[in-house]
């Protein structure tokens, strides 16, 4: 036993020759922000803090679709979304259609905190967001340029957004991948267990380029994205619409409870068996300090470290 | 192999025991028709998925807490959502936020049909629902004058309640407000609670499952406040083994993720229908109050609730038929 973390910046269609100037600093991002993760483990912060605080740089970083960074809207606005939960006491908060608050998964931690509800979204979470004091800056902090021109791609390739409703089928039924298949990549998540085996939850997204206005995905609906109880903390990534239809998250931690899996196995048999392949990813760990990091996407941008010393920081599958 | 079908409506559950009887007769009335209308339906081996959607008439019905006749928000306004799932593929549609729309859970069913998402809310859904033609009507079409009394009757029992500056944990519980009933929901005085949403989930000849929620939520709740209603895997949920709708205490159904844990149970632990609602209304509440609807791809169908009293009614195939309130 001890702590463990985990954290992942998205999974998808990842190209593998992916150029070199977009892959270091994301890399780098992930190294620098698991390595705060573990100083506060090791100061014996609580994973509820530590989750937060690691998916606040996370969304602070302009290269994860989360915060600065998040992808654009059809209308070229950015609509936020987090949540965040406590494996102990199941209590949660979730955040959807923010616009200008900072760190939407400070806000999702306020509504738990501070509030008898869970969820709140757009004009509701902002005004709560006010009220709260929280940071907020003018919508156009969190647009990037790499973010605009994702956006015109998008909308010149003419893209359907890929009819969620029908099973997908196969690999073949995909669309032909933009040029930037990052373009796919949504959510940041972070989940950690201290070394008495308390467990929490965290992911933050800008969602899927290219949606309607208002479209929510799988990270603020507890169960889907974003989960955790005593058995297990997990925060998936990938198509929300399939995460949403799957509960995820809340199945890795059921599977552990009623058939006795393992994380490893529980999370492998929920990401592998049962969703629909290039759908998702996950990060997960158990009360005991175990660490999975599944997907079944062509990668996911993910770190994790253990008390024990291991670490790791990948985006492909290991060989 | 499918054993007939089985249909369940729900109006909410968390019922004053001093409700007039009147008014308990209007409601049974109310499920009795509904029931009728899916019982027709179902004769002529409609699907599941279909037949769901009568949540429509619970929707324009204003005695029940859902479309017309919706709890007010603070503002004094209506702010609508609903899901729908269909246990084919588990496909789903949720909505959130609506202030027009007159029949959420015929949007949360486009939303599923005709958009590539899951889930649409506020100007989005609204803009949604505009491109679909569905018919939109003025806010003050789902306001009731009970419910302007309910939301006066609300702030001054509970304004403590609501100031969110105060950290939850404090023992405002035992303050003292003007409530002769102690039963409390969502921390409002029985007497004055709105239960929230109604609800009908249904298994067809084919054996095929579908469930469908919608609500105007809490009553005196926060703009912008989303409860368990249009989230799937806690207020509603279907699959190949059944289909489950909730009401009550929605933080508590969320955290609990009620509907999809009746499911779960059936799934991974192999119980029945009835077993697995009498487990997770047992073992996944904590301290929050709820009630759910279920029925099973076999055509059995259940109920379970831990609070006092859920409008509610169901029938079979085998010509079994019951509404009722109370325990």
């Amino acid at each position: 036993m001890g702590w463990a973390i985990a954290l992942h910046g998205g999974a998808g269609d990842i190209p593998l020759n992916i150029p070199v100037e977009r892959r270091q600093p994301r890399e780098a991002a992930l190294r620098r922000i698991i390595e705060i993760g573990v100083s506060k483990l090791n100061a014996k912060f609580s994973p509820l803090d530590v989750v937060e605080l690691v998916v606040r740089e996370l969304e602070n970083c302009p290269y994860f679709n989360a915060g600065k960074g998040s992808v654009l809207t059809t209308n070229g606005t950015v609509e936020m979304e987090a949540c965040i939960m406590d494996g102990n006491t199941k209590r949660c908060g979730a955040v959807s259609g923010v616009t200008t608050v900072v760190n939407p998964i400070s806000l999702a931690r306020q509504i738990m905190e501070k509030t008898p509800h869970i969820y709140l979204a757009f004009d509701g979470a902002e005004a709560f967001a006010r009220e709260q004091g929280l940071e907020t800056m003018d919508k156009s902090h969190f647009i990037t340029p790499e973010n605009i021109e994702r956006l015109k791609q998008a909308k010149e390739a003419n893209r359907v957004q890929q009819d969620y409703t029908q099973p997908i089928k196969t690999e073949d039924q995909k669309e032909p991948p933009l040029p930037d298949g990052l373009s796919k990549l949504g959510t940041v998540g972070c989940v950690a267990v201290d070394n008495l085996g308390n467990l929490a939850a965290a992911t933050s997204t800008g969602g899927l380029v290219n949606t309607m206005v208002g479209r929510i995905g799988d990270t603020p609906v507890i169960g889907a994205g974003t989960y955790a109880n005593k058995f297990c903390a997990v925060s998936a990534t990938g198509r929300g619409e399939a995460i949403i239809r799957e509960t995820v998250a809340r199945d890795v931690a059921a599977v552990m409870e009623y058939k006795g899996l393992s994380l490893k196995e529980a999370a492998a048999y929920i990401v592998h068996e049962v969703a629909p392949k290039g759908t998702t990813g996950l990060v997960a760990v158990s009360p005991t300090g175990e660490v999975a990091m599944p997907f079944n996407a062509t990668g996911m941008f993910r770190a994790c470290a253990t008390e024990d010393g291991f670490s790791e920081i990948a985006i492909w599958h290991s060989e | 192999m499918p054993a007939g079908w089985a249909i369940a409506v729900h109006g909410g559950a968390g019922v004053d025991p001093n409700l007039p009887t009147e008014r308990q007769e209007e409601a049974k009335q109310l499920l009795t028709r509904c029931l009728n209308l899916g019982i027709d339906a179902l004769g002529s081996s409609a699907s599941a998925i279909d037949v769901v959607e009568l949540v429509r008439e619970l929707e324009s019905d204003p005695m029940f807490n859902s479309g017309r006749g919706s709890a007010l928000t603070e503002n004094g306004t209506v702010e609508m959502e609903a899901s729908i799932m269909d246990g084919v593929g588990r496909r789903c549609g949720a909505v959130s936020g609506l202030t027009t729309v007159k029949n959420p859970v015929s949007l949360a069913r486009l939303v599923m049909d005709k958009s590539p998402h899951s889930y649409l809310a506020f100007s989005g859904a609204e803009k949604f629902a505009k491109q679909m033609g569905v018919e939109t009507v003025e806010n003050d079409y789902f306001v009731t004058q009970d419910n302007v009394e309910m939301l006066k009757l609300a702030k001054e029992a509970n304004s403590i309640v609501f100031d969110y500056r105060i950290p939850k944990g404090s023992n405002y519980e035992s303050c003292g407000t003007l409530v002769e009933s102690p039963i409390h929901m969502n921390g409002i005085p029985i007497s004055i609670y709105a239960p929230e949403t109604v609800g009908c989930v249904v298994v067809d000849r084919q054996g095929h499952c579908a469930a469908a929620t919608s609500t105007g939520g809490l009553l005196n709740k926060r703009m912008g406040r989303i409860g368990d209603s249009p989230l799937i895997g806690a207020g509603t949920y279907a699959c190949d083994l059944c289909a489950v709708s909730c009401t009550g205490e929605g933080e508590a159904i969320i955290r609990g993720t009620l509907a999809r844990e009746v499911g779960a149970v059936m799934e991974y632990k192999g119980l029945g229908l009835q077993d697995a609602v009498d487990f997770v209304i047992k073992e996944r509440l904590d301290e929050g109050k709820a009630g759910l609807i279920a029925v099973s791809k076999t055509g059995q169908v259940a109920y379970g609730f831990n609070c006092v009293g859920m409008f509610r009614g169901c029938a079979t195939e085998n010509g079994f038929m019951e509404v009722s309130i109370w325990d």
